[in-house]
């Protein structure tokens, strides 16, 4: 039998309901051909991103519709389902293919299972260590912020697991959302001498002085690296300003190109930024500055097998993003001869939990900061019958049920919903826990609104937060997924310029009236006023809402009638 | 005399670089306040830039630059030791000065 | 998200005065310090009337001027914006934001020793595009960015 079949027969068996455990010869083998990646060269970067606090092992599917617009159309990162499998050239029904896609998740998710998990991580990275010696373990941010434990202990759980897991470096995004003071705590204390965070784009808003280290070197195997911090350049923007009030970000391009300059004046050989541009940005960046070897990127939680080789001027720069929830770990060999990356070698590994013995140090820590708030998070608020996730272009099912729930707590005609890309997934039967709806929710402005809005401005909020999505000019987005719509019908033209994308705008199947007057609900707002304001965090809401439900029907997506995305390979059925 | 400005200036290879951040409150005279009266306009109008004696750069302001103004430009010459002054008049006539040595 | 349902964008521009302007004329006139305040030119509400106070007569646009600015604003209300002029003999820069009610945000006029870069921070109500107008040897020349004020939030 060879190995498709053998799939083939994996494959069958789920389809027929039989159950597989995973027999540990099996597993082992399993193990040594996904991750027996053998060394190249003289200088290693291991790169995890976006983990969003997950520290142990989940579900995450990842989207049916990620649309990629102008130049961006039909390319990496924005290739979903089988046009993703025949671009990378993954086999159909693999692990690594249902790693990479949404395709039959539910039945390759119940086969393969859980995946992530620092614990297993930690095994990974130990292994990884062990064949490259002096390897840098690089983490681009959104490490403190996703689940309910980082949030009521201001990151600290994940703070510890970083520096147990020995991270190098990190950069921001997220982490900001807890305050500038609470960041500068945990730079200037926990980390001090452990992690470095690097950002070029963070300063001073008085007078433009840098709030953290540019770049930071390092001597790998002789050779000197420096890696570039770029966190997030619209963090104000996307989540609340007064978080970092006395800071600002931006893409900083030229700044950018200075910091490359001076590290490779200062002797590097190898410069890569940590970045948390998102791959589209990233993408540009690469091919507007010079010096750069590789961009390890994030933000946009794109899982992206091979890197993207972009030219520039001064070279060729690789462009990589590496997921999402710990569910991956991005592996690139450099071979540095002469002074200079000759060549490389790059893998992006997921990590399959029951593949990767548990690292019992780890494992331990993560036993300990979990302790307190264990049967808070173990709470069954409601079974799941269908697929509940969030990741996609337009409202995910777990989207759906927040959705529901505002309408129905708040009595609301509408209800919106942001559009992050962060949380994890439930299979169908599984309980929804306390700890399943925070992992959706854990924010520190999660405050529960309600607003007499008039269509015209529903409409604007629509249009606006679609430019940040589909501009055709990377710099002008944001990285986020469209604001989630609930109760209301509209129709969606990426393709179309700024303010006129939203059209059809329908509630109950009667035109919305500009000049009316509609009652929305949400969450998640960032002004100041609202934080004032109050209001109940959305948590509470929706499990009060699941308590009620107890079984939760698969829900039934609202999603906007789209336009001109025929052929367009970010969208699959 | 309105409040108190920051400004660093800094010589460095020949140019003396100034950052100035203003406090003032920028008022258009068209916003309002939470009882729904307007706020009268109170913005300023003119600023002055001094390198010792000479005057280096002068401006004129509407309503649209930004709450507590920052301004930052670059003048030839000035070493340690020399004075920058900054000076505004507002709208209702209010004026301030600020001196600051170069670093 | 951020989704900013509150305050809304017209709250927004309530805050920042900026609304107010757009419906109703300036009907404010400030005491003048200086006489030499260009009154015409800071309450035009058209780009050709504030030229024209201005004493500007079909610009240039140039390639020698550097306009740095964030492609998205973080703030509407403190948007950073520098001009840098690489045009000989630059005597005077100014800011203008198209879609303000008021275009012009402020002129520079700089003495001889005075290097040809100006930062400071303009106001903007809704997505514009902001131009540096700069005088050389008494002759206009423009560059012009967009820069994007959208509401903010859902971030991923």
């Amino acid at each position: 039998m060879n190995r498709r079949e053998f799939l083939h027969l994996l494959s069958a068996a789920s389809a027929a309901g039989l159950t597989l455990p995973l027999d540990p010869a099996r597993a082992e083998k399993a193990a040594e051909a996904l991750y027996d990646a053998p060394a190249f060269g003289n200088v290693s970067l291991l790169h995890i991103t976006d983990c969003h606090a997950q520290l142990r092992p989940i579900y995450f599917r990842e989207p049916n519709v990620n649309i990629g617009v102008g130049a961006m159309a039909n390319r990496p990162p924005h290739l979903v389902g089988e046009a993703f499998l025949k671009h990378f050239k993954v086999e159909p029904g693999t692990r690594l293919a249902h790693a990479f896609t949404f395709l039959d998740f539910e039945r390759y998710a119940a086969l393969y299972g859980r995946v992530g998990g620092f614990a297993h991580l930690a095994t990974l990275v130990k292994r990884l260590r062990a064949t490259r010696p002096g390897a840098l373990l690089l983490d681009g941010g959104d490490t403190w912020q996703g689940s309910g434990a980082a949030m009521w202990t201001k990151g600290q759980d994940m703070v510890d697991a970083a520096k147990l897991l020995g991270v190098e470096a990190m950069t921001l995004h997220w982490e900001c959302t807890y305050g500038q003071d609470r960041v500068k705590e945990i730079a200037d204390k926990d980390f001090a001498g452990h992690i470095d965070i690097v950002a070029q784009n963070i300063k001073t808003q008085d007078f433009g002085d840098p709030v953290f280290k540019p770049y930071v070197m390092r001597v790998v195997n002789g050779v000197k690296v420096a890696v570039v911090g770029q966190a997030f350049p619209y963090t104000p923007i996307a989540n609340p300003r007064y978080m970092v009030a006395d800071w600002t970000f931006g893409i900083q391009e030229d700044n950018m190109q200075k910091t490359v300059d001076a590290a490779r004046a200062d002797g590097a050989k190898v410069v890569v930024v940590l970045s948390h541009n998102g791959m589209d940005v990233d993408l540009k960046m690469a091919s507007r500055v010079r010096g750069i070897d590789a961009i390890l990127g994030g933000h946009t939680h794109d899982g992206v097998p091979a890197p993207s080789i972009v030219d520039n001027g001064g070279g060729k720069t690789l462009v990589t993003n590496a997921g999402s929830n710990a569910k991956f770990i991005g592996v690139l060999d450099f071979d540095v001869k002469d002074g200079k990356v000759s060549d490389f070698r790059y893998r992006l590994l997921p990590i399959f939990s029951n593949l990767l013995p548990a690292d019992a140090e780890m494992e331990a820590l993560i036993a300990r900061t979990r302790a307190p708030f264990e049967s808070k998070l173990n709470e069954k608020l409601a079974v799941s019958e269908g697929l509940l996730y969030r990741r996609g272009n337009f409202n995910g099912s777990f989207d759906q049920v927040i959705l529901d729930a505002l309408i129905a707590e708040k009595d609301a005609e509408i209800a919106l919903s942001p559009g992050f890309r962060w949380g994890t997934t439930i299979l169908p039967g599984e309980p929804i826990t306390m700890e399943n709806v925070l992992d959706q929710t854990a924010i520190t402005y999660p405050y529960v609104t309600l607003t007499q809005m008039k269509g015209s401005q529903i409409k604007q909020i629509l249009e606006d937060v679609c430019d940040n999505l589909f501009n055709a000019d990377p710099y002008y987005q944001q990285g986020g997924d469209m604001v989630r719509v609930g109760g209301l019908a509209y129709s969606c033209d990426p393709t179309a310029t700024a303010g006129n994308r939203i059209g059809d705008m329908e509630l109950n199947g009667k035109p919305i009236d500009a000049e009316k007057t509609y009652k929305v609900a949400g969450w998640a707002p960032v002004s100041e006023a609202a934080r004032d304001a109050g209001g109940e965090p959305i948590w509470d809401l929706v499990a009060r809402n699941l308590r009620a439900r107890k079984t939760i029907a698969a829900p039934k997506l609202n999603l906007p009638h789209l336009k001109n995305v025929d052929g367009n390979l970010g969208l699959a059925g | 005399m309105g409040n108190p400005m920051k400004i660093r200036a800094v010589s460095k290879d020949g140019v003396t670089e100034v950052k100035v951040l203003m406090n003032h409150p920028m008022e258009t005279g068209l916003r309002k306040d939470a009882a729904g009266a307007l706020i009268p306009a109170l913005f300023i109008t003119e600023v002055t830039a001094k390198l010792n004696d000479k005057v280096v750069l002068q401006a004129q302001w509407g309503q649209s630059v930004a709450k507590n103004p920052y301004l930052g430009f670059k003048v030839k010459g000035g070493k340690p030791g020399d004075k920058v002054t900054i000076s505004w008049v507002d709208t209702s006539g209010d004026t301030r000065s600020d001196q600051a040595t170069v670093n | 998200m951020t989704l900013e349902l509150q305050p809304s964008r017209r709250g927004f521009l309530r805050q920042t005065g900026l609304l107010g302007l757009a419906v109703s004329a300036v009907t404010f006139l400030p005491r003048m310090a200086y006489a030499s305040w260009n009154k015409a030119a800071f309450g035009a509400k058209t780009m050709a009337d504030t030229y024209k106070a201005m004493g500007v007569d079909s610009p240039t646009v140039s390639a020698d001027i550097q306009l740095n600015a964030a492609d998205i604003a973080e703030n509407g209300a403190v948007v950073p914006v520098e001009a840098i002029s690489k045009i000989p003999n630059t005597t005077q820069i100014s800011f203008l934001v198209e879609k303000n009610p008021a275009m012009l945000t402020a002129q520079f006029d700089i003495g001889p020793d005075t290097l040809p870069q100006i930062s400071t921070r303009v106001k903007m109500g809704q997505t514009s595009n902001v131009i540096a107008l700069v005088k050389a040897d008494g002759k206009f020349y423009t560059a012009s960015k967009e820069i994007k004020v959208t509401l903010g939030g859902c971030g991923g």
